[in-house]
Protein backbone atom coordinates (compact mmCIF):
# COMPACT_ATOMS: atom_id res chain seq x y z
CA UNK A 1 0.00 0.00 0.00
CA UNK A 2 1.13 3.45 -0.74
CA UNK A 3 0.63 4.81 2.77
CA UNK A 4 2.97 2.33 4.44
CA UNK A 5 5.81 3.16 2.17
CA UNK A 6 6.08 6.67 3.48
CA UNK A 7 9.23 7.12 5.57
CA UNK A 8 8.67 7.60 9.30
CA UNK A 9 9.91 11.04 10.31
CA UNK A 10 12.83 11.01 12.73
CA UNK A 11 11.99 11.82 16.35
CA UNK A 12 13.34 15.15 17.37
CA UNK A 13 15.89 14.50 20.11
CA UNK A 14 16.96 18.09 20.50
CA UNK A 15 15.33 18.51 23.91
CA UNK A 16 16.78 15.29 25.29
CA UNK A 17 19.72 17.23 26.71
CA UNK A 18 17.34 19.61 28.46
CA UNK A 19 15.49 16.76 30.12
CA UNK A 20 18.73 15.12 31.20
CA UNK A 21 19.99 18.42 32.59
CA UNK A 22 16.80 18.82 34.56
CA UNK A 23 17.20 15.40 36.15
CA UNK A 24 20.87 16.04 36.79
CA UNK A 25 20.15 19.28 38.63
CA UNK A 26 17.43 17.59 40.66
CA UNK A 27 19.93 14.96 41.85
CA UNK A 28 22.58 17.57 42.53
CA UNK A 29 20.22 19.46 44.81
CA UNK A 30 18.53 16.64 46.72
CA UNK A 31 21.46 14.34 47.42
CA UNK A 32 24.63 14.54 49.48
CA UNK A 33 27.93 12.93 48.91
CA UNK A 34 29.43 12.94 52.40
CA UNK A 35 30.35 9.52 53.67
CA UNK A 36 29.90 8.99 57.33
CA UNK A 37 32.96 8.24 59.34
CA UNK A 38 33.59 8.05 63.02
CA UNK A 39 35.06 6.22 65.97
CA UNK A 40 33.23 2.96 66.61
CA UNK A 41 32.62 2.13 70.25
CA UNK A 42 30.58 -0.37 72.16
CA UNK A 43 28.58 0.58 75.23
CA UNK A 44 28.45 -1.76 78.20
CA UNK A 45 25.07 -3.27 79.02
CA UNK A 46 23.28 -2.12 82.15
CA UNK A 47 23.64 -4.76 84.81
CA UNK A 48 20.60 -5.40 86.96
CA UNK A 49 22.48 -6.51 89.99
CA UNK A 50 25.94 -5.27 90.73
CA UNK A 51 28.59 -7.93 90.69
CA UNK A 52 29.17 -8.85 94.30
CA UNK A 53 32.86 -9.50 94.12
CA UNK A 54 34.40 -7.81 91.14
CA UNK A 55 37.64 -9.56 90.27
CA UNK A 56 40.46 -7.57 91.82
CA UNK A 57 42.62 -5.62 89.41
CA UNK A 58 46.02 -4.54 90.61
CA UNK A 59 46.53 -0.83 90.82
CA UNK A 60 49.54 -1.04 88.51
CA UNK A 61 47.41 -2.56 85.77
CA UNK A 62 45.06 0.40 85.64
CA UNK A 63 45.92 3.47 83.61
CA UNK A 64 43.68 6.26 84.83
CA UNK A 65 42.79 9.13 82.55
CA UNK A 66 40.76 11.96 84.04
CA UNK A 67 39.40 14.90 82.07
CA UNK A 68 38.02 17.87 83.99
CA UNK A 69 35.49 20.49 82.97
CA UNK A 70 38.25 22.78 81.67
CA UNK A 71 39.34 20.04 79.24
CA UNK A 72 42.54 19.38 81.16
CA UNK A 73 44.02 15.92 81.42
CA UNK A 74 45.20 14.13 84.53
CA UNK A 75 46.93 10.90 83.59
CA UNK A 76 48.28 8.63 86.36
CA UNK A 77 48.17 11.60 88.79
CA UNK A 78 50.17 13.74 86.42
CA UNK A 79 49.14 16.74 84.36
CA UNK A 80 49.54 15.94 80.66
CA UNK A 81 49.00 17.58 77.28
CA UNK A 82 46.80 15.79 74.77
CA UNK A 83 49.66 15.22 72.32
CA UNK A 84 51.65 13.33 74.98
CA UNK A 85 48.81 10.95 75.83
CA UNK A 86 49.34 8.46 73.02
CA UNK A 87 53.02 7.81 73.85
CA UNK A 88 52.22 7.52 77.55
CA UNK A 89 49.42 5.03 76.93
CA UNK A 90 51.59 2.97 74.60
CA UNK A 91 54.34 2.87 77.21
CA UNK A 92 51.84 1.61 79.76
CA UNK A 93 50.28 -1.11 77.57
CA UNK A 94 53.63 -2.29 76.28
CA UNK A 95 55.38 -2.25 79.67
CA UNK A 96 55.56 -6.04 80.15
CA UNK A 97 56.22 -5.93 83.90
CA UNK A 98 56.04 -9.70 84.48
CA UNK A 99 58.02 -10.60 81.36
CA UNK A 100 55.32 -12.93 79.96
CA UNK A 101 54.86 -10.96 76.73
CA UNK A 102 57.45 -11.92 74.14
CA UNK A 103 56.68 -9.27 71.54
CA UNK A 104 56.55 -6.34 73.95
CA UNK A 105 59.27 -3.72 73.94
CA UNK A 106 58.45 -2.00 77.22
CA UNK A 107 60.86 -1.12 79.98
CA UNK A 108 59.39 -3.58 82.48
CA UNK A 109 58.87 -0.92 85.13
CA UNK A 110 57.46 -2.36 88.34
CA UNK A 111 54.92 0.45 88.74
CA UNK A 112 53.36 -0.07 85.31
CA UNK A 113 51.29 -2.86 83.73
CA UNK A 114 52.13 -6.60 83.93
CA UNK A 115 51.32 -7.41 80.30
CA UNK A 116 48.99 -6.14 77.54
CA UNK A 117 46.27 -8.66 78.43
CA UNK A 118 46.03 -7.38 81.99
CA UNK A 119 46.41 -3.69 81.17
CA UNK A 120 43.18 -1.70 81.46
CA UNK A 121 42.69 1.93 80.60
CA UNK A 122 40.17 3.68 82.78
CA UNK A 123 38.66 6.88 81.44
CA UNK A 124 36.59 9.29 83.44
CA UNK A 125 35.34 12.69 82.39
CA UNK A 126 33.33 15.48 83.92
CA UNK A 127 29.85 16.46 82.80
CA UNK A 128 31.38 19.78 81.81
CA UNK A 129 34.04 18.28 79.54
CA UNK A 130 33.52 19.30 75.93
CA UNK A 131 32.58 16.60 73.45
CA UNK A 132 35.47 17.64 71.19
CA UNK A 133 37.97 16.94 73.97
CA UNK A 134 36.31 13.63 74.79
CA UNK A 135 36.58 12.47 71.18
CA UNK A 136 40.21 13.60 71.09
CA UNK A 137 41.04 11.54 74.20
CA UNK A 138 39.16 8.51 72.84
CA UNK A 139 41.00 8.92 69.57
CA UNK A 140 44.41 8.99 71.25
CA UNK A 141 43.66 5.90 73.34
CA UNK A 142 42.40 3.93 70.34
CA UNK A 143 45.39 5.17 68.35
CA UNK A 144 47.77 3.88 71.04
CA UNK A 145 46.39 0.36 70.57
CA UNK A 146 46.34 0.70 66.79
CA UNK A 147 49.98 1.85 66.73
CA UNK A 148 51.05 -1.12 68.83
CA UNK A 149 49.13 -3.49 66.56
CA UNK A 150 50.72 -1.86 63.56
CA UNK A 151 54.19 -2.45 65.01
CA UNK A 152 53.32 -6.05 65.86
CA UNK A 153 52.03 -6.71 62.33
CA UNK A 154 55.17 -5.22 60.80
CA UNK A 155 57.39 -7.44 62.89
CA UNK A 156 55.43 -10.70 62.70
CA UNK A 157 54.14 -10.53 59.15
CA UNK A 158 56.11 -7.72 57.54
CA UNK A 159 52.85 -6.09 56.53
CA UNK A 160 50.88 -3.04 57.51
CA UNK A 161 48.01 -3.73 59.89
CA UNK A 162 45.98 -0.76 58.71
CA UNK A 163 46.30 -1.88 55.11
CA UNK A 164 44.92 -5.37 55.70
CA UNK A 165 41.72 -6.57 54.10
CA UNK A 166 39.13 -7.42 56.80
CA UNK A 167 37.86 -10.43 54.86
CA UNK A 168 41.02 -11.80 53.32
CA UNK A 169 43.20 -11.51 56.43
CA UNK A 170 40.53 -12.30 58.99
CA UNK A 171 42.69 -14.79 60.91
CA UNK A 172 45.75 -12.55 61.02
CA UNK A 173 43.71 -9.56 62.18
CA UNK A 174 42.15 -11.69 64.89
CA UNK A 175 45.55 -12.76 66.09
CA UNK A 176 46.91 -9.22 66.13
CA UNK A 177 43.86 -7.94 67.96
CA UNK A 178 44.37 -10.69 70.48
CA UNK A 179 47.98 -9.69 71.03
CA UNK A 180 46.93 -6.17 71.98
CA UNK A 181 43.37 -6.36 73.26
CA UNK A 182 41.68 -3.02 73.49
CA UNK A 183 40.52 -2.55 77.04
CA UNK A 184 39.12 0.89 77.63
CA UNK A 185 36.74 1.21 80.52
CA UNK A 186 34.58 4.27 81.02
CA UNK A 187 33.31 5.35 84.39
CA UNK A 188 30.17 7.36 84.97
CA UNK A 189 31.01 11.05 84.54
CA UNK A 190 31.58 13.23 87.56
CA UNK A 191 29.81 16.47 88.16
CA UNK A 192 32.28 18.74 89.86
CA UNK A 193 32.95 21.77 87.76
CA UNK A 194 29.39 21.86 86.37
CA UNK B 1 50.74 34.23 -8.09
CA UNK B 2 48.77 32.10 -5.82
CA UNK B 3 45.32 33.31 -5.06
CA UNK B 4 44.16 33.15 -1.49
CA UNK B 5 40.59 31.99 -1.38
CA UNK B 6 38.23 34.22 0.48
CA UNK B 7 36.23 32.23 3.05
CA UNK B 8 34.29 35.13 4.42
CA UNK B 9 31.01 34.44 2.75
CA UNK B 10 30.96 30.80 3.81
CA UNK B 11 28.71 30.19 6.86
CA UNK B 12 30.26 28.60 9.94
CA UNK B 13 28.93 25.02 10.32
CA UNK B 14 26.86 24.46 13.47
CA UNK B 15 28.63 22.62 16.31
CA UNK B 16 27.44 19.05 16.48
CA UNK B 17 25.57 18.69 19.79
CA UNK B 18 24.13 15.25 19.25
CA UNK B 19 26.48 13.77 21.88
CA UNK B 20 25.45 16.30 24.52
CA UNK B 21 22.59 14.19 25.95
CA UNK B 22 24.99 11.27 26.29
CA UNK B 23 27.44 13.35 28.29
CA UNK B 24 24.73 14.73 30.52
CA UNK B 25 23.26 11.28 31.09
CA UNK B 26 26.69 10.02 32.04
CA UNK B 27 26.98 12.78 34.65
CA UNK B 28 23.47 12.02 35.83
CA UNK B 29 24.19 8.34 36.35
CA UNK B 30 27.41 9.18 38.16
CA UNK B 31 25.55 11.37 40.64
CA UNK B 32 22.75 8.86 41.05
CA UNK B 33 25.22 6.16 42.01
CA UNK B 34 27.71 8.16 44.05
CA UNK B 35 25.35 10.17 46.24
CA UNK B 36 22.62 9.45 48.73
CA UNK B 37 19.40 11.28 49.49
CA UNK B 38 19.70 13.95 52.12
CA UNK B 39 18.25 12.37 55.25
CA UNK B 40 17.09 15.24 57.36
CA UNK B 41 16.88 18.96 57.54
CA UNK B 42 19.40 19.91 60.22
CA UNK B 43 17.94 22.14 62.89
CA UNK B 44 20.99 22.13 65.13
CA UNK B 45 24.42 23.30 64.07
CA UNK B 46 26.88 20.43 64.08
CA UNK B 47 30.57 21.14 63.84
CA UNK B 48 32.04 17.66 64.07
CA UNK B 49 35.18 16.93 66.09
CA UNK B 50 38.30 15.64 64.38
CA UNK B 51 39.82 12.20 64.83
CA UNK B 52 42.25 9.93 63.01
CA UNK B 53 41.14 6.45 64.11
CA UNK B 54 37.89 6.58 62.20
CA UNK B 55 36.06 3.87 60.35
CA UNK B 56 33.63 4.20 57.52
CA UNK B 57 30.03 3.36 58.30
CA UNK B 58 29.04 0.59 55.97
CA UNK B 59 25.41 -0.05 55.05
CA UNK B 60 23.56 3.17 55.64
CA UNK B 61 20.30 1.33 56.20
CA UNK B 62 21.61 0.06 59.54
CA UNK B 63 22.61 3.47 60.83
CA UNK B 64 20.38 5.69 62.92
CA UNK B 65 21.44 9.25 63.58
CA UNK B 66 21.23 11.32 66.72
CA UNK B 67 22.10 14.98 66.33
CA UNK B 68 23.14 17.22 69.20
CA UNK B 69 24.11 20.86 69.18
CA UNK B 70 22.89 24.42 69.59
CA UNK B 71 19.77 25.27 67.59
CA UNK B 72 20.48 27.13 64.38
CA UNK B 73 20.12 30.92 64.24
CA UNK B 74 16.59 30.88 62.84
CA UNK B 75 15.31 28.63 65.64
CA UNK B 76 17.12 30.41 68.43
CA UNK B 77 14.36 32.87 69.36
CA UNK B 78 12.06 29.93 69.96
CA UNK B 79 14.36 27.29 71.40
CA UNK B 80 17.26 29.30 72.84
CA UNK B 81 20.92 28.52 72.51
CA UNK B 82 21.26 25.58 74.89
CA UNK B 83 22.39 22.45 73.04
CA UNK B 84 19.50 20.15 72.17
CA UNK B 85 18.92 16.78 70.60
CA UNK B 86 17.41 16.38 67.18
CA UNK B 87 15.83 13.11 66.09
CA UNK B 88 14.63 12.83 62.50
CA UNK B 89 13.28 16.25 61.61
CA UNK B 90 12.33 17.59 65.01
CA UNK B 91 13.83 18.71 68.29
CA UNK B 92 13.50 16.09 70.97
CA UNK B 93 14.03 15.73 74.67
CA UNK B 94 16.12 13.05 76.30
CA UNK B 95 12.97 11.07 77.21
CA UNK B 96 12.06 10.67 73.53
CA UNK B 97 15.27 8.83 72.81
CA UNK B 98 14.30 5.41 74.11
CA UNK B 99 10.99 5.14 72.19
CA UNK B 100 12.80 6.46 69.13
CA UNK B 101 15.42 3.71 69.28
CA UNK B 102 12.74 1.04 69.78
CA UNK B 103 10.75 2.39 66.86
CA UNK B 104 13.82 2.49 64.61
CA UNK B 105 14.72 -1.05 65.59
CA UNK B 106 11.20 -2.29 64.84
CA UNK B 107 11.43 -0.76 61.38
CA UNK B 108 14.47 -2.85 60.50
CA UNK B 109 14.55 -6.42 59.29
CA UNK B 110 14.80 -9.02 62.03
CA UNK B 111 18.26 -10.24 61.08
CA UNK B 112 19.64 -6.71 60.85
CA UNK B 113 18.54 -5.61 64.31
CA UNK B 114 21.66 -6.69 66.22
CA UNK B 115 23.82 -4.83 63.73
CA UNK B 116 22.04 -1.53 64.19
CA UNK B 117 24.49 1.32 64.83
CA UNK B 118 23.66 4.61 66.48
CA UNK B 119 25.69 7.42 65.02
CA UNK B 120 26.08 10.35 67.39
CA UNK B 121 26.60 13.51 65.41
CA UNK B 122 27.35 16.11 68.01
CA UNK B 123 28.95 19.51 67.94
CA UNK B 124 32.37 19.58 69.53
CA UNK B 125 31.36 22.33 71.96
CA UNK B 126 28.51 20.27 73.43
CA UNK B 127 29.16 19.35 77.05
CA UNK B 128 29.64 15.72 77.96
CA UNK B 129 26.68 15.88 80.34
CA UNK B 130 24.28 15.75 77.39
CA UNK B 131 26.28 13.07 75.60
CA UNK B 132 26.42 10.96 78.78
CA UNK B 133 22.64 11.23 79.10
CA UNK B 134 22.28 10.07 75.49
CA UNK B 135 24.64 7.16 76.14
CA UNK B 136 22.71 6.13 79.24
CA UNK B 137 19.41 6.17 77.33
CA UNK B 138 20.96 4.10 74.55
CA UNK B 139 22.16 1.57 77.07
CA UNK B 140 18.65 1.39 78.54
CA UNK B 141 17.28 0.85 75.04
CA UNK B 142 19.89 -1.86 74.46
CA UNK B 143 21.50 -0.08 71.54
CA UNK B 144 25.12 -0.76 72.34
CA UNK B 145 26.83 -0.15 69.02
CA UNK B 146 27.61 3.50 68.69
CA UNK B 147 29.75 5.68 66.49
CA UNK B 148 31.10 9.12 67.31
CA UNK B 149 30.87 10.88 63.98
CA UNK B 150 34.13 12.72 63.27
CA UNK B 151 36.12 14.26 60.47
CA UNK B 152 39.56 13.36 59.24
CA UNK B 153 41.96 16.17 60.22
CA UNK B 154 44.20 17.74 57.59
CA UNK B 155 47.36 17.17 59.62
CA UNK B 156 48.53 16.33 63.12
CA UNK B 157 48.80 19.98 64.03
CA UNK B 158 45.10 20.52 63.38
CA UNK B 159 44.30 17.51 65.56
CA UNK B 160 46.02 18.85 68.66
CA UNK B 161 45.19 22.53 68.29
CA UNK B 162 43.15 23.93 71.14
CA UNK B 163 40.33 25.31 68.97
CA UNK B 164 39.52 21.83 67.72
Amino acid sequence: MARNKRAIPEINAGSMADIAFLLLIFYLVTTTMDTDKGINRKLPPIEDELVQDPPPIKERNIFTVLVNSNDQLLVEDEYLEINELRAKAMEFIDNNGDGSCEYCKGYGVSSSSDNPVKAVISLQNDRGTSYGMYVKVQNELVAAYEDLRERYAEEEYGRSYRGMDPEEDEEIIKEIKNAYQQKISEAEPLNIGG
Amino acid sequence: MAVIKKKKDKALPAVNTSALPDIVFMLLFFFMVATVMREVDLKVSVNKPQATEIQKLERKSLVTYIYAGSPRAKYQDKFGKTPRIQLNDAFASIDDLQPFVVQEREAKAEEDRPMMTMSIKADKTVKMGLISDIKLELRKAQAYKINYSSLQPKDAEALYSSDN
